[in-house]
């Protein structure tokens, strides 16, 4: 490469060490009071603990860090290199062979862990420099390589995406599928078919909904009451749940649909708090905080999943002649999702080709343009609205009836906010973007469940992250809904298609 | 002849800005009309009146639709002018669909009729209905308009990688497939090179004459206002200060002092 | 009346606390055009750091309340704005040209990873502290009922106004202030006539962390108790507040807010206390049907 030949600019070093004081500075204002002190929960001892040790360390690890990237910027890749592997191995040693606990920097096990992951990370970036000279790349060469790739992996999606689909069907056979893989498949493929409702409302017709737990709440409520009260089955609920849903879209849509970006996310925030708060409250219909409970399980065309056969009928396992066995319902209850997600899936994908499809997308992209063109903005965006939340709906039958109990607190801020991050990180618009996003948001942290304290601190990070990395999601790339010169397309945009 | 538009008394008031004030004029049926002026005159915001994004403060606007009795412009809402009334328009600043493919931005134009053959989505989900044929239509009808542009091997690419010249032609053929009786287009020539604008002068002159379509349009380059144009309505501070046909408007004494004295008839010097 | 007139200063000190809080989203939704999520976290923060300095102030024996509330709100601020200024150059700034929905789900992230960072460093429990400021005065006393006007409801609304006027003086006649209505106007044109938006932008950050922190401070001395969580519900409250008042205009911040306060206080009072938020949203809703951009927002004129 060229760029070896050319000397390595020279070094500013004062004002490098200046730009390092000066984090090293901040991150002492930073860490100074809550991390420098902690309030003591038990009555008696002092009411304050203060422990500074983690403050310095946190500091001098600052100053370092931001002074090795300083030179790595100035291509001084040797020195970097030897120091951050020195601490890098000393670190890890330290944490591998438990040593003595004095020398590690700070008194959580993570932290340590994450600053040697860091030390890690800048020694591989400094050996990769010192081989290859450099080659920092721009965030928009990033981009483009990107991309292509995302466009790759949208081609490839006529592929991709059965086979996706055939893991999908065949995971409750695969050997090392247990109980708990299940458990977090089903949880998986349930905000997968969120997020595809949800894409419908932000990434075709691009209408910021930050409620969208709203839906799912009245979807799930809907199903519960209406199979606590009549006795009716799930199969007879569930269009009746999407109905409510849609229903309760159109409600909030027709008076706000006007009001425009932001505008429109704060209602629709509102909105989701006012249904929350309702369910809290109105305790005659809700049972309040107490949630209901009992909600009867989903049946198989009239057929219980269960040990015990109802009087004078059968159940599955008795009616196929099977053996009963425990994970029958789980695996029944991941199909179920499985078989809601797809039917989202097969409906987008579809309506994405349709008149109306094409208005949503116009309609992100130029409502003043879509006016001109006779296109009823109101309208359009209400049938988005309303297909959206009645996915949402189907979503929330499903939570109930796989939980058996739901309560206000399952739909809280946090779950919309979930669910809008799928969408965006995914890709606005992707249909493989939102699979690939959930997987990743909501299957990895279930795996990694054992972290537990540091997983909300570490999803929350991820997506700070993520976005940084790709601000236009994992996967964004549009392919046309019609073409001209290959015909209709038969995949353009993948997603598990039946 | 009857004419096809007939502005009443137009007059737009913001706050306390009259930006057209009390303006009459006629559009003659599958004609050119030109709607000039100096910066400020008022244009833009007259083809906003027309096209329903703002409602008129006074005034009405009479459209005798050839097929349908006749209707007033300012009791209608903005989408429903140019679905019903058959008035469809361009934009000063381009508004395309710029993350769409050109094609699917002229199917968009058909968004009604196609609605309307999917069976309001419901139909075409279930598969009912011929919206296969449908849309099939739609996509001839979009590829006639695309030849006639240049534009059939883009027609995959997105709009808003096409060049300026060609996105607006692209603007003007998207509001061709509306099916429109009148056609409001808002400086169609502006950033156009010469060999384009005369390519445009002869898209406006097969529009009017192969398909029967009325047209107005603001410009300010006059050699396409002179070339096409068979009425010139001419506006200034918000008035109407001369109409008539291109010959007439350009010997005006009113009209030349607005454009500050002698530089009209310089402009027109130096064209051959 | 009495009762009345003890709505009226309970719905007022608490309109001044949503107000503060406020003023920091319309700014930053004025100058960059994002919902900073993460602001009712800065708020939650400053609450914490406002806490804990009052027990070190204990520690080490500053009793006189006049010296220690200075001590803790000068502390308080310059540690708060630390975080506004780190979350706007870590988080937001490499986004700046981004789409804005990149911008809201770091914002998002953000919230997401402050409200754990606090609970992990400080825990989960519920943290009570001793009342700071005590007494107040008691007027209109007619049998059973009485206007209790505490003087720390007075401290709130005197800190609050002070705060406030000194706010609009420095928009409105310094430097900065320039700099920063420029910046709202037009970012491209402000940097080319010589602005530093980069750190104009960071200091709208500063700005905006440090009255959040004061609300925070006001929000301890007046509840007495704070968690990790308060920052969420606070910090809807006060969005919401931003947009009524018409999302960029600091004004209408100050006015959304103190809205939002006494229709809270007014509806616990006279309807119930459960729905108050519901009251508080609907509100939201309608005003924004007939007025789609606030209060005392510029309507917005459609370009075409």
């Amino acid at each position: 490469m060229r760029a070896r030949a050319a000397a390595p600019p020279s070094v500013d070093w004062a004002r490098a060490l200046k730009d390092a004081g000066l984090v090293a500075g901040i991150v002492v204002l930073l860490a100074i009071a809550l991390a420098g002190f902690r309030i003591q929960d038990e009555s008696g001892g002092p009411p304050l603990a203060y422990r500074f040790n983690d403050v310095v360390a946190a500091a001098l690890i600052a100053f370092l860090g931001r002074l090795g990237i300083a030179a790595l910027r100035a291509q001084r890749a040797v020195p970097v290199l030897a120091g951050a592997l020195v601490f890098a191995i000393a670190l890890s040693g330290v944490l591998v062979f438990g040593a003595d606990e004095q020398l590690l920097p700070f008194q959580s096990t993570v932290l340590n862990g994450t600053i040697a992951l860091a030390a890690w990370m800048l020694s591989a970036r400094a050996a990769w420099l010192v081989w290859h000279a450099a080659s920092e790349t721009s965030t928009e060469v990033r981009e483009a390589r990107m991309d292509r790739l995302s466009a790759q992996v949208q081609k490839l999606a006529w592929w991709v995406g059965p086979l996706l689909l055939g893991l999908a069907v065949a995971l409750p056979f695969l050997p090392w599928a247990d109980r708990r893989l299940l458990d977090i498949a089903t949880l998986v493929v349930t905000y997968i078919m969120l997020g595809w409702g949800l894409n419908i409302v932000v990434g075709l017709a691009g209408l910021l909904d930050l409620g969208y737990v709203a839906f799912y709440a009245v979807g799930a409520y809907s199903y519960a009451l209406l199979a606590l009260h009549f006795d009716l089955g799930f199969w007879v609920c569930l269009p009746f749940a999407g109905i409510m849903a849609a229903f309760a879209g159109i409600l909030l849509g027709f008076p706000v649909l006007r009001l425009r970006g932001d505008y429109l996310a704060i209602v629709t925030l509102g909105f989701g708090e006012i249904v929350r708060i309702i369910l809290l409250n109105w305790y005659a219909f809700t049972k309040g905080p107490d949630g209901l409970s009992g909600i009867p399980r989903p049946t198989f065309f009239g057929l219980p999943i269960a040990r015990e056969a109802p009087e004078g009928g059968h159940s599955f396992h008795s009616f196929f002649g099977l053996e009963y066995s425990p994970v029958d319902r789980i695996i029944f209850l991941y199909y179920l999702a499985l078989a809601l997600a797809l039917l989202t899936n097969l409906v987008t994908l579809r309506i994405r080709r349709l008149p109306v499809g094409r208005a949503w997308e116009a309609l992100r992209e130029d409502e003043i343009a879509c006016r001109s063109l006779g296109v009823h903005p109101r309208n359009t965006k209400l049938t988005a609205f309303a297909i959206g939340a009645m996915f949402g709906g189907f979503g929330g039958s499903f939570f109930a009836t796989r939980q058996g109990f739901i309560s206000p607190e399952s739909f809280t801020f946090l779950e919309s906010a979930i669910i809008l991050a799928i969408v965006v990180l995914g890709g606005m618009g992707s249909q493989i973007g939102v699979v690939l996003a959930a997987i990743l948001l909501i299957g990895l942290p279930e795996v990694f469940r054992e972290l537990n304290q540091y997983r909300m601190l570490a999803f929350g990070l991820a997506m700070v992250a993520i976005m940084a990395w790709r601000p236009r999601g994992l996967l964004a790339h549009r392919e046309p809904t019609v073409r001209l010169y290959h015909g209709p397309p038969d995949a353009s945009d993948g997603g598990p298609r039946a | 002849m009857n004419p096809l538009l007939s502005v009443e008394h137009l007059t737009m008031r913001f706050g306390g800005l009259v930006a057209v004030d009390n303006v009459s004029f006629d559009a003659p049926a599958t004609s050119i009309t030109a709607v000039i002026g100096p910066n400020g005159a008022g244009k833009t915001t007259v083809f906003n009146c027309l096209t329903g994004f703002y409602k008129p403060t006074s005034g009405c606007m009479r459209l005798r639709h050839p097929a349908h009795s006749e209707f007033l412009l300012e009791r209608m809402e903005g989408h429903a002018i140019p679905a019903k009334a058959g008035v469809a328009r361009t934009f000063q600043n381009i508004r395309l669909f710029p993350g769409m493919s050109v094609l699917e931005n002229l199917l968009v134009a058909q968004h009604n009729v196609l609605m309307r053959a999917s069976g309001y989505t419901i139909g075409a989900l279930l598969g009912v209905g011929g919206y296969a044929a449908a849309e099939r239509r739609a996509i001839d009808r979009a590829r006639y308009w695309l030849e006639r542009v240049r534009l059939t091997d883009r027609a995959d690419a997105d709009a808003g990688s096409l060049p300026y010249g060609a996105q607006r032609r692209l603007e003007i053929v998207r509001a061709m497939c509306t099916g429109p009786v009148m056609l409001c287009l808002d400086e169609p020539a502006a950033g156009l090179n010469p060999r384009e604008s005369a390519e445009l002068n002869e898209l406006l002159t097969v529009i009017r004459d192969e398909h029967r379509v009325t047209l107005l349009l603001i410009e300010h380059d006059m050699s396409v206002v002179m070339e096409i144009s068979d009425h010139i309505v001419v506006l200034d501070y918000g008035r109407k200060i001369s109409e008539g046909p291109p010959a007439a408007v350009r010997n005006d004494p009113k009209v030349i002092r607005a454009y500050l004295g002698e530089e009209m008839e310089e402009d027109e010097e130096a064209r051959p | 009346m009495g009762y009345f007139l003890q709505q009226l200063i309970n719905g007022l000190t608490l309109g001044m606390i949503y107000g503060l809080i406020a003023i920091g989203y319309t700014m930053v939704y004025g100058i960059i055009g994002m919902i900073n999520f993460a602001h009712g976290e800065i708020f939650m923060i400053g609450a914490f750091i406002a806490f804990i300095a009052f027990l070190a102030l204990g520690l080490i024996g500053i009793g006189w309340v006049p010296l220690a509330l200075l001590i803790v709100l000068v502390a308080t601020m310059l540690l708060t704005s630390a975080y506004g200024w780190a979350l706007e150059r870590v988080a937001y700034r490499p986004l700046r040209h981004s789409p804005r929905l990149a911008a809201l789900i770091t914002a998002i992230g953000m919230s997401i990873f402050l409200q754990n960072y606090v609970q992990l460093l400080q825990g989960a429990r519920v943290k009570p502290l001793q009342p700071v400021v005590t007494g107040g005065v008691r007027f209109f006393e007619t049998g059973e009922f009485a206007v209790a006007f505490s003087f720390l409801q007075m401290v709130i609304i005197v800190i609050t106004l002070g705060l406030m006027l000194g706010f609009t003086l420095l928009i409105n006649r310094t430097a900065l202030g320039r700099a920063q209505r420029a910046c709202q106007q037009d970012l491209g044109m402000a940097s080319l006539v010589g602005i530093n938006v980069d750190r104009t932008i960071a200091l709208t950050f500063v700005l905006g962390a440090s009255l959040a922190s004061v609300a925070g401070l006001m929000f301890l001395l007046n509840y007495g108790v704070i968690d990790f969580y308060i920052g969420f519900q606070a910090g809807i409250k006060a969005f919401t507040a931003a947009v009524l008042g018409g999302i960029g205009s600091i004004p209408g911040a100050m006015l959304g807010g103190l809205l939002i306060g006494l229709i809270e206080a007014f509806w616990s009072a006279y309807f119930s206390v459960e729905y108050k938020d519901v009251a508080t949203f609907a509100i939201l809703i309608l005003v924004l049907i007939f007025r789609p951009t606030g209060l005392l927002g510029k309507p917005d004129v459609e370009k075409v």
